[in-house]
């Protein structure tokens, strides 16, 4: 199971961040503050993985935006880096060209796509095409229903 | 009051400010503005400023009095506000707060909703931060879920159970019936959860484990056909079909197959197939292959496919992907203690990974080369890791040299190599060396008898080079304290011997006293070192001043030495021989690790000590009978060894056998000695065993001439050993009054059947001429009959150039002695 999920700027600025176990705020804080300043200091070419507590960490960058996963002892960190990867696409295909400035202004939709791949620490669909769908389907229903109330979205 | 901006203008707005403050102004202004309108109970546009609060939020910005909002958002009928609502939900609240359980109803509402999206942001929300109370609220909506037809709706009910069951996990139960016909589903997504549950669901109950394991053939049949059909576009990840799913199966079956041959023997094929077919020019094929082989290790498989799966291993180890070596090391290192030959057969890949510029891959590597050390690799490896030792990274020498020294220990060839290798540790990497290892590195030295001389030597050597790595400076100093007349004899071995005089050896002791770099622990060693050579050296009077001086010194543990020193030079220095004479062979604490499996290579003595008593009779046997010879003695039984077992000492150690009857021929008829007054019992110094101090003066037992012929004298003084009045101790002085030094001096004794003797080493083998020093030696003798003390002794010793051999008897012990 994942424990959390992160993404951050090359300056350590957060731009998402997903929790999958209950932890306190201040607890949170301090593991951001972690995990950016062990991954930001990771030279260019070493693995990608880490080892922080009794978790593995995960992390790759794309472009300008590190992702990072902590996992646990049984889980596969090659699969990670795939499911990793797999979230790039899906957010790629949506916004089309992604780039760190769409996460920015975007997150909300952001954490939708994340919600529909993974939940509690897992993944639930394996099917690119089948989670594109859910999105624009729920993107509808939103938009149906502002504009059925003539009000803007927010 | 005017709309509330927008989410996008605020982002824009807070992007511009240029400097921290300058941005905590602006969020301040706007969270002012939120609050209000939160105030006025706004339904148009809470959605909108519950969004700007979580992106302050992630900037960092307290948010808590947007959770009330997220609530009643979730209640709203709109899916926008839903949307935002649970959004928020999962990011501002946690199980900790009571507001949480509001929550409760909403979702319940929504689970039962007519639109599946709704119904999924539910379902989502439970399972991400669902709390137990919730959770055992909700089960049975989510276990109605499982059943349902719908997809989208099933896999998230699948991966909400997982929540609960993680939860709360006495609801496992409550989920049977719905796993029925899950693995029966077409689509991915839902299979994909469904293994995930019932991974989990086996993972915590062994009874699920026993009934899912019918599963096997099912799974197996699902894996293979996804890897024989053709392509799917939709599940295709770089020409493997889900490789998503192939993972988690493959996980299923490693914990269903697990102990269990039938369902091990089911997946064989399978296994064997994946293996082999799978492209490994990505990532995701390399994952796949991660993941069987984990699986092959973990199940009984067969001999064929375990060595198949570390072959794989030991392929991704000549990968370039820095990844897969990663991964291959930390795998090896959980295999190699189940297949070791076949890691073995890796072992050059290995030990290059600990030249990867990568620091996570090295230390995997230097684990795993610790791990494969053994009694035949042991010198190549050693190279190896020294080398490693040399250039690696400071945070890994503690470890690497703590490893170094236990495979030294387990694995060394010789003492000589033994030797060698701690001082490249200590001299490389001294400072890094972990402190317990100091008081073990000098066990091993005094252990190792014949190489005192060379080792003392090496040790002076690297001490003139360099004084500021601690361990190796108070293993030095220690040995230098112990040795040194070894040192300035110039009497090595093993290597050319250096001319070193008693003064530069002072010098360099007093240095390390005074230097900047001694710690205050280092500063005692030499100390003592010091002052332990005033039995050695001849040099009294410039010992005697350095210990004066640091009688006044700040540190107190330094003046403390000083000062009992002090006191040993004026009122007890007849004491002092005794006392600083040279330490006897140290039993062997229990070393960690199994000493019983060491493959030990040409070892010239057995290092493994035991506490059993008997099996270590069958080497001094052999000498025993060579003295039976010798001492003419009969009803020759061995001595059986007392309390403490120890390592015979080459030097006038040896076990003696018990005579028979010792004819009483005329013996030197002793000599009313001098008073000497009482000697104390060795205290051997830094209390490294607990030998009695100063015992009850009241017992005193007068010391008694035991030898006295060719002008040497052996004088015996006597006490008692206080936990036990049946051991007298006796601590002999032998004296040479002659002209020449009595040199390879050996002292041996036997006793009576009655009693047990033990013989520890003795201060030294020269008898200084003119009586200029003495060689002293313990005897402890076990009398538990009472019986009347008799001895008989045997001294051989080289006199101007020739050997002298004599053998005595003795009768005169007083009678307190063996009362």
């Amino acid at each position: 199971m994942m424990h959390f999920l992160l993404l951050f700027s090359r300056q350590g600025k957060l731009r998402l961040q997903k929790w999958f176990l209950p932890l306190p705020e201040r607890e949170r804080k301090k593991i951001v503050k972690d995990m950016t300043t062990m991954v930001l200091a990771r030279k260019p070419r070493t693995c990608n993985f880490l080892h922080w507590k009794d978790l593995k960490i995960v992390y790759k960058r794309y472009a300008s935006l590190y992702f990072c996963c902590a996992l646990e002892n049984q889980d596969n960190e090659l699969m990670a880096l795939e499911t990793l990867h797999r979230y790039v696409e899906l957010l790629d295909k949506y916004f089309g060209n992604v780039c760190e400035l769409d996460i920015i202004f975007n997150f909300e939709k952001a954490y939708f796509i994340l919600d529909e791949l993974l939940m509690g620490g897992e993944i639930q669909e394996t099917s690119k095409l089948s989670i594109v769908k859910s999105i624009e389907a729920s993107d509808m229903l939103q938009e149906t229903m502002e504009e059925y109330m003539s009000k803007p979205a927010f | 009051m005017p709309a509330p901006i927008r989410l996008r203008e605020l982002i824009r707005t807070i992007r511009t400010a240029r400097t921290q403050a300058e941005e905590r102004e602006m969020i301040q202004k706007e969270c002012a503005a939120i609050r209000s309108s939160f105030r006025e109970e706004d339904n148009t546009y809470r959605c909108r400023n519950v969004a700007k609060l979580l992106y302050m939020h992630m900037l960092g910005y307290p948010a808590h009095f947007g959770q009330l909002e997220c609530l009643k958002l979730i209640a709203s009928q709109k899916f926008t506000d839903k949307r935002i609502g649970y959004l928020g939900a999962m990011l501002l609240l946690d199980e900790r707060q009571d507001v949480h359980l509001l929550m409760t109803n909403c979702i319940k509402n929504d689970l039962n909703h007519s639109t599946q999206y709704v119904q999924g942001l539910a379902l989502c929300t439970l399972g991400c931060m669902g709390s137990s109370e919730m959770c055992r609220d909700l089960a049975g909506e989510v276990e109605k879920l499982l059943k349902t037809s719908n997809s989208y709706l099933r896999k998230k009910a699948a991966l909400c159970a997982v929540h609960v069951i993680r939860k709360v996990p006495e609801l496992m139960e409550m989920f049977l019936p719905a796993t029925k016909n899950l693995l029966s589903e077409k689509n991915h997504g839902v299979l994909h959860t469904s293994v995930v549950l019932l991974t989990e669901m086996c993972e915590r109950s062994p009874d699920m484990l026993s009934h899912f394991r019918k599963l096997v053939p099912q799974l197996v049949r699902i894996l293979k056909n996804l890897i024989m059909s053709g392509y799917s576009p939709e599940h295709d990840v770089s020409g493997i079909s889900d490789p998503f799913l192939q993972v988690r199966i493959l996980r299923l079956l490693r914990i269903l197959g697990k102990g269990d041959d039938d369902s091990s023997e089911a997946m064989n094929d399978i296994l064997a197939q994946v293996a082999t077919n799978t492209e490994t020019s990505k990532n995701v094929g390399n994952a796949i292959l991660y993941e069987t082989v984990l699986t092959i290790m973990d199940i009984k498989s067969e001999s064929g496919l375990r060595v198949l799966a570390i072959n794989i291993l030991g392929r991704f180890l000549l990968n370039n992907d820095k990844n897969i070596r990663y991964v291959a090391l930390t795998s090896l290192l959980k295999t190699v203690q189940t297949d070791h030959n076949a890691v073995q057969r890796h072992r050059s890949t290995i030990v290059d990974c600990l030249k990867d510029l990568d620091v996570s891959i090295k230390r995997r590597a230097m684990e795993l080369s610790f791990a494969l050390v053994n009694g035949n690799n042991i010198r190549g490896m050693m190279k190896e890791l020294l080398y490693f030792l040399d250039s690696c990274d400071p945070d890994f020498k503690a470890d690497c040299a703590s490893g170094i020294f236990l495979a030294a220990e387990k694995y060394a060839p010789s003492k000589r190599w033994h030797i060698d290798t701690i001082m490249r540790v200590l001299t490389t990497a001294g400072s890094y060396v972990r402190d317990d290892s100091v008081p073990n590195l000098i066990q091993l030295i005094t252990n190792s008898v014949e190489m005192h001389a060379y080792t003392v030597q090496r040790l002076y050597k690297a001490l003139l080079d360099d004084i500021s790595q601690q361990p190796l400076v108070q293993v030095a100093s220690w040995c230098i304290g112990e040795y040194g007349d070894l040192l300035v004899s110039g009497q090595c071995e093993e290597e050319e011997p250096i001319q070193v005089s008693e003064d530069e050896v002072l010098d360099v002791l007093e240095g390390l006293l005074v230097s900047n770099l001694s710690t205050p622990v280092t500063r005692g060693y030499s100390l003592t070192a010091i002052m332990k050579l005033s039995t050695r050296f001849s040099s009294l009077n410039r010992i005697k001043k350095v210990v004066s001086i640091y009688g006044s010194s700040i540190d107190v543990e330094l003046q403390q030495r000083a000062v009992e020193y002090n006191a040993l030079f004026k009122k007890y220095d007849h004491m002092r021989p005794a006392l600083l004479e040279r330490m006897p062979i140290m039993e062997k604490t229990a070393t960690n690790g199994p000493s019983e499996t060491v493959q030990t290579n040409g070892e010239t003595d057995s290092t493994i000590l035991d506490t059993k008593h008997l099996p270590s009779i069958s080497q001094p046997a052999s000498q025993a009978n060579d003295l039976l010879d010798l001492l003419g003695g009969n009803d020759v039984v061995p001595i059986i060894q007392t309390t403490v077992p120890t390592k015979p000492a080459s030097a006038g150690g040896e076990l003696l056998d018990l005579l028979g009857d010792l004819s009483l021929t005329g013996g030197p008829t002793p000599t009313p000695a001098s008073s000497v007054p009482m000697s104390q019992p060795p205290f051997l110094l830094d209390g490294l065993t607990s030998q009695p101090l100063f015992n009850d003066i009241a017992a005193v037992i007068p010391p008694m001439t035991a030898y006295n012929k060719n002008g040497l004298i052996i004088e015996f003084t006597f006490e008692r050993s206080n936990p036990n009045p049946n051991i007298a101790v006796i601590t002999i002085h032998a004296t040479n009054s002659t002209e020449a030094d009595m040199t390879e001096f050996v002292f041996q004794a036997a006793v009576p059947k009655t009693f047990q003797l033990q013989l520890l080493s003795p201060s030294s083998n020269v008898v200084p001429a003119f009586n200029q020093g003495s060689v002293t030696q313990v005897i402890r003798v076990l009398n538990p009959q009472k019986q009347q003390l008799r001895m008989r002794i045997k001294l051989t010793y080289t006199h101007k150039g020739s050997p002298v051999q004599d053998l005595a008897e003795v009768n005169n012990f007083p009678p307190q002695s063996w009362q």
